[in-house]
């Protein structure tokens, strides 16, 4: 069972609440997509399921809340790519991967046969094998976020928890990071849970939308249905088009309907 | 099994892994031997290397050796020459090991084995046992490392508590700024019983820029125990250190904490480096130059930097206390004077050596 369910899940910093009362089921082996404006609470939402920020309410893995595991079997569950991981400099992409092992050795174990051969197999699948010796300082964009992704699946956790995971790309390799992480949910039946900023993507890639709006889920469902002009506008503050592609998914356009622009077409 | 063939050959292959290799290992073991040999044949006393066999020899008692020709010349090499190169070894393994590993828990470059107070400690300890206690001990010598020793593990402990309690943040900066706090606070108190009692100053001094004069074995085998458990521990570590380096978050997401990692690296790494700093005085850039030379040689894994900053470091203090002994003979140059001399510069030449490959 890796289903993910929250049930009247709050979570507050210093700073104030910053998540109230969230509902929320993610089946086996299903993409939602959290998405939001900036300080909805999406990364929280993330790092209370990884065990990293105190909640109340209750976060479940199947029929297992989120605090009964110590953060080993947590993280042999669980694995979690931050919106900007921390690349050790000098550190080889092979080691970085490596490090995705950690879950499954005790405090003073080394790793053995089977760990380095999880971590070739991982970067053979995420074509990162000629790679395997670069320092990770070395890496473009791309690279690093395919090494964050790499260090992730050499966890074997069947949920992956997914910040922002374009947010540093351009649109090729954002797209190739995606159709990646899509393809490897299909393969392994991997849960996937992605804070996502791009809307048009979110929509593309996630079979489920949660729209999280101050800290609470203004909408859940198909992105046909959440993804919306009205809802967009109000909750983001934006003025956007959806422009529905025969086959290819929704595209949320912004437009401009300033009165600068059709001034300067009027004087044309 | 035969379709799990392939995948085996692939993990065979999987380069890119850091690992202390045979070649680095007989480089640093090399190194430590010829630095042991020099300091055990250079002193105001001319000795040979057969003399030194010789003398070994008959310290063990091995049936038949011949004894040496000058029966006092065995006597300086046993009880003078030997443990202090020993000592030597033992205290710069120590500070280099315990170095490294404070870099790697606060992910810090510039942390050293004195970061969270174990110095300031140590020498207010020492102050005070000389200043107050020489006169009333009878045993005075056994009193200063036993202060010293009581006052770094006491000081680490106050930076430690503080940094955790006063905060109450999981910032491993938070703790460096409370051993700043502790250290400051320490010195200043220091110096005040200092300048109280100015006839103590000049032996205060004296300790404070370290030296490896012990009477015989004695020191040696009152720190072994120490040095032993915390280089134990902190090799123990080499993996988890590695690991830290993606911060204190990500480390929580792959199951590792990196406040009890922290926590056991920094206790293990004070009992060593107060035990090294008892004996033998605060001998600085020992901590930092060693660890970073060989992160530009070899690597910047702790599964390299560990072993090979434990080596390293035993032979360069050996080196160093064989040249404090020798430039200025009869008369000694304090040792920590040594380190930073010879030190400095070497340290800057590696840099500029290695810069492309390491920036």
């Amino acid at each position: 069972m890796t289903s993910v369910s929250f049930a009247a899940v709050s979570i507050a910093y210093d700073a104030g609440v910053v998540v109230r009362e969230l509902d929320l089921d993610v089946a086996e082996g299903e993409w939602v997509g959290l998405i939001g404006p900036n300080g909805a609470g999406k990364t929280t939402v993330l790092r209370a399921v990884a065990g990293l920020v105190r909640y109340t309410g209750r976060i479940q893995i199947g029929l297992d809340s989120v605090t009964d595991f110590a953060a080993r079997d947590l993280a042999r569950r669980i694995a979690f790519v931050p919106q900007s991981p921390q690349m050790p400099a000098g550190m080889s992409v092979a080691q970085y991967v490596l490090l995705g092992r950690s879950p499954h050795l005790s405090y003073f174990a080394r790793e053995g046969v089977r760990d380095r051969r999880v971590v070739a197999d991982t970067l053979e699948r995420l074509w990162l094998g000629t790679l395997a010796t670069r320092s990770l300082d070395r890496l473009s964009g791309g690279e690093r976020q395919r090494a964050a992704i790499a260090r992730a699946l050499a966890q074997e956790s069947p949920i992956l928890l997914v910040d922002e995971p374009t947010s540093a790309l351009d649109i090729g390799r954002q797209q190739e990071v995606l159709e990646l992480i899509d393809s490897l949910r299909t393969e392994r039946g991997l849960t996937v849970i992605a804070a996502m900023h791009d809307l048009t993507l979110a929509g593309q890639y996630a079979g489920r939308l949660a729209l999280l709006v101050e800290g609470q889920v203004k909408a859940v469902g198909p992105p046909a249905e959440v993804l919306t002009e009205g809802s967009i506008g109000r909750h983001y503050g934006a003025q956007v088009r959806i422009l529905r592609l025969p086959g290819a998914g929704h595209v949320v356009a912004p437009v401009r309907t300033s009165p600068a622009l059709t001034s300067k077409r009027a004087a044309e | 099994m035969s379709a799990e063939a392939p995948s085996i050959l692939a993990a065979v292959e999987l380069r890119g892994l850091p690992r202390l290799t045979w070649g680095w290992t007989a480089v640093g073991l090399a190194f430590l031997a010829v630095a042991l040999g020099i300091g055990v044949l250079v002193g105001p006393v001319r000795t040979s290397p057969g003399d030194v066999l010789l003398a070994l020899l008959s310290a063990l008692h091995v049936r038949g050796a011949p004894g040496l020709a000058d029966p006092g010349q065995a006597s300086i090499l046993w009880s003078l020459r030997l443990p202090r190169v020993v000592l030597g070894a033992i205290v710069g393994g120590m500070l280099a090991t315990a170095g490294a590993a404070y870099q790697g828990v606060f992910r810090n470059p510039l942390a050293d084995p004195y970061l969270l107070g174990a110095a300031a400690g140590a020498e207010l300890g020492a102050t005070l046992a000389i200043a107050f206690l020489a006169a009333a001990s009878p045993a005075f010598v056994n009193v200063v490392p036993v202060a010293a020793f009581v006052g770094a593990t006491l000081a680490v402990g106050a930076a430690y508590v503080l940094g955790r309690t006063v905060t109450g943040s999981r910032n491993p900066t938070t703790l460096i700024l409370a051993g700043v706090a502790i250290a400051s606070f320490l010195n200043a108190v220091q110096i005040y019983v200092q300048q109280a009692q100015t006839n103590s100053f000049r032996q205060v001094y004296t300790w404070i820029l370290g030296r490896l004069v012990t009477a015989g074995w004695d020191g040696v085998l009152l720190i072994a125990p120490y040095v032993a458990l915390s280089l134990a521990v902190i090799l123990a570590h080499r993996r988890l250190l590695d690991t830290l380096g993606v911060g204190d978050e990500e480390a929580a997401s792959l199951g590792v904490s990196a406040r009890r990692v922290r926590l056991v690296v920094v206790a293990a790494a004070t009992l060593g480096t107060a035990a090294a700093v008892a004996i033998a005085g605060t001998i600085a850039f020992v901590g930092i130059v060693i660890p970073h030379t060989i992160r530009l040689l070899v690597g910047r894994s702790y599964r390299v930097v560990i072993p090979l900053s434990m080596l390293g470091g035993a032979a360069f203090l050996v080196l160093a206390d064989a040249a404090a002994r020798s430039v200025a003979s009869p008369a000694e140059v304090p040792i920590g004077v040594i380190t930073a001399l010879v030190g400095a510069p070497f340290f800057v030449a590696v840099m500029r050596s290695t810069r492309a490959a390491a920036m």
